[in-house]
């Protein structure tokens, strides 16, 4: 029955592709919780703008996962009918907005990934994942360099957002070490040209975070013990809350057009 | 405040009230000129306009939240996306707007707190709440398309900067409302329960975008002067008959019921003749009793009173940035 949770046959390439879509759903759907109640306007703004940005990502990569899964399942199924358990996206982004600086904080740790992420996958050998690559390589530039220059404002701003900013980067540096991890599925995935292995991407990722957040007066933190398991479906109890809230429609209603 | 540079000319004369000022300013007026923000203009029209645009723009801001509402339950990502884009584009026009009526003299920050603090309207609509995701069908096609009916004869508002305004404004509004009304056709040809949550949010929603085109003509305070100068082309009644009249076979070829059992087209005229509305309800949503007033006012000062250490930060670091630079300069 429609009620149900959709099962996904996950070869890799399905696996992986639906890793990144949920990444961007999910972090879109954190950004738009913020409508309507931004510090100012033009943030409001902004933070639509990335959300959107995100969950049009979100939509070519479930699309580009059902047609590769070749079950009948589309973009509205894999977002709306997958259970926690079958959500892959990293710890990091379902983390709650909190303050105005966790929200940056958790857009700069992403973006500084995703903006080296997508670039690379630009040279995929996968068509379709090189022309999502080469859209959101666009985007996420734009959302790295919206945060950067928010952490450098926060940072060097007020005693009072300074300290903010450093508790921001305190409790969220360990999601951060999710993003370099890889599992057996994957490694075929880069020998075959398909995806690019994200361990060589974590220097340059070093680089561009201690780069912002150094220049915000900020400094990052010494415990590197990193949490683990969004990408195998073990999550924070925050996700399960927001997939009620983002799935409540269809599983109440299954099965209709809208 | 910035906009105090665009009065460098006549900044003279621009406190001058007298009958000669008038009558030269009534005549552009009547020839259909567009005042623009050096223009010397009654402070009475400055104040109607500051009002107005003021209004307008924080109803586009409060009206995020109804919507805005919605959002993260969505029932499809690309509703969800086009909603998103729905409400971001509400937020760009408060800002046309509020940078329209900066070039009247106010300020944005000044304006926004009027409304904080209860001293400015905003559009009695944003007071109802968006129970189902009909509502926000319902609201794109019926208070996107009221809103349009407003909007379109303020594109030839006598005050140059609020007729630009409203030209973008009523293109995204246009598509807002198609987006709308593909919703409504699409729970209208859908389920039973979607039918049903179709001709609910119908019953909710259609007299309170009735009282949206304000009070009926005899009633209405600022109708003359703003028609005398050409900031209001239409009466209220007027546009509020127009609307009714575009809107019935909407409805009907959407196959659904419009809540009001006494309406009935007139042979003679062509109009559809509605019942009577419920003025007190009016009243009362103005005077802050309204379902959502007190919510939706939470929410903005919420939203205002967290964000000031942000705010300040941004400023703190703009004021280091310029001081380390003119250091740098002098070295």
């Amino acid at each position: 029955m429609a009620t149900a949770s959709i099962q996904v046959s996950e070869t890799p390439l399905v696996l992986y592709t639906l890793r990144r879509a949920d990444d961007a759903l999910i972090l879109g759907h954190r950004l738009s919780e913020w409508c309507g109640h931004a510090p100012i306007l033009e943030e409001d703004m902004a933070l639509a703008n990335m959300a959107l940005d995100l969950l049009g990502q979100a939509r070519e990569l479930y699309s580009y996962a059902a047609e590769v899964e070749g079950k009948g399942n589309d973009e509205d199924k894999l977002a709306y009918l997958r259970d926690v358990r079958q959500y892959r996206n990293l710890l990091l982004l379902e983390q709650p907005n909190g303050d105005f600086a966790r929200t940056m904080v958790r857009q700069l740790f992403y973006s500084a990934f995703a903006d080296l992420y997508w670039r690379a996958m630009m040279k995929s050998s996968d068509a379709t994942l090189a022309a999502i690559a080469a859209k959101s390589e666009k985007e996420s530039a734009y959302h790295l360099r919206h945060s950067s220059e928010w952490i450098v404002r926060l940072g060097d701003g007020t005693e009072e957002s300074h300290a903010r900013a450093q508790t921001a980067v305190d409790d969220l540096w360990a999601f951060t070490g999710e993003m370099f991890e890889v599992d057996a599925g994957e490694r075929a995935l880069f020998d075959a040209g398909i995806a690019v292995d994200p361990a060589g991407l974590r220097s340059q990722w070093l680089d561009t975070v201690s780069g912002v957040v150094g220049e915000a007066t900020l400094v990052l933190p010494s415990n590197d013990w990193m949490q683990q398991g969004g990408r195998d479906g073990r999550h924070s109890e925050h996700l399960g809350h927001l997939l009620s809230e983002l799935q409540s429609m269809q599983r109440t209603f299954p099965g209709v057009a809208w | 405040m910035y906009t105090q540079a665009l009065n460098t000319s006549d900044a003279d004369d621009r406190n001058i009230e007298d009958a000669a000022h008038a009558a030269a300013f009534q005549a552009r007026i009547d020839a259909e000129e567009r005042i623009e923000p050096n223009d010397w203009m009654p402070a009475a029209y400055r104040k109607t306009l500051t009002r107005q645009i003021s209004q307008h723009a924080h109803s586009e801001i409060v009206g995020m939240l109804p919507e805005g509402n919605w959002i993260t339950r969505a029932p499809s990502l690309r509703r969800k996306a086009a909603l998103l884009a729905k409400v971001q584009d509400e937020c760009g026009h408060g800002l046309y707007l509020y940078a329209a009526a900066e070039t009247l003299g106010a300020s944005r920050e000044e304006l926004v707190d009027q409304m904080l603090a209860g001293k400015a309207k905003y559009s009695s609509i944003f007071n109802y709440p968006t129970l189902t995701w009909a509502d926000i069908g319902v609201i794109g096609w019926l208070v996107d398309g009221a809103a349009i009916m407003n909007q379109i004869p303020l594109c030839r508002c006598s005050y140059g900067p609020y007729a630009r305004a409203m030209i973008r404004v009523c293109k995204e509004e246009s598509f807002h409302q198609r987006q709308g009304y593909e919703i409504m056709l699409t729970l209208a040809r859908g389920s039973e329960e979607q039918k049903t949550m179709a001709q609910d949010a119908l019953n909710r929603w259609w007299w309170p975008v009735l009282m949206m085109f304000g009070p009926p003509d005899q009633v209405s305070q600022h109708s003359d002067t703003s028609t005398r100068w050409k900031i209001k082309r239409f009466s209220n009644d007027e546009l509020r008959q127009k609307f009714v009249d575009a809107t019935v076979p909407q409805a009907q070829y959407l196959g659904l019921t419009i809540p009001d059992p006494g309406m009935k087209q007139n042979p003679a005229t062509g109009h559809w003749e509605y019942s009577a509305i419920d003025w007190e309800e009016f009243k009362q949503v103005l005077a802050g009793n309204g379902p959502c007033n007190r919510d939706r006012m939470a929410a903005r000062r919420k939203a205002h009173d967290d964000g000031a250490w942000v705010r300040e930060a941004a400023q703190a670091y703009a004021e280091k940035r310029k001081r380390r630079q003119v250091a740098q300069a002098a070295e």
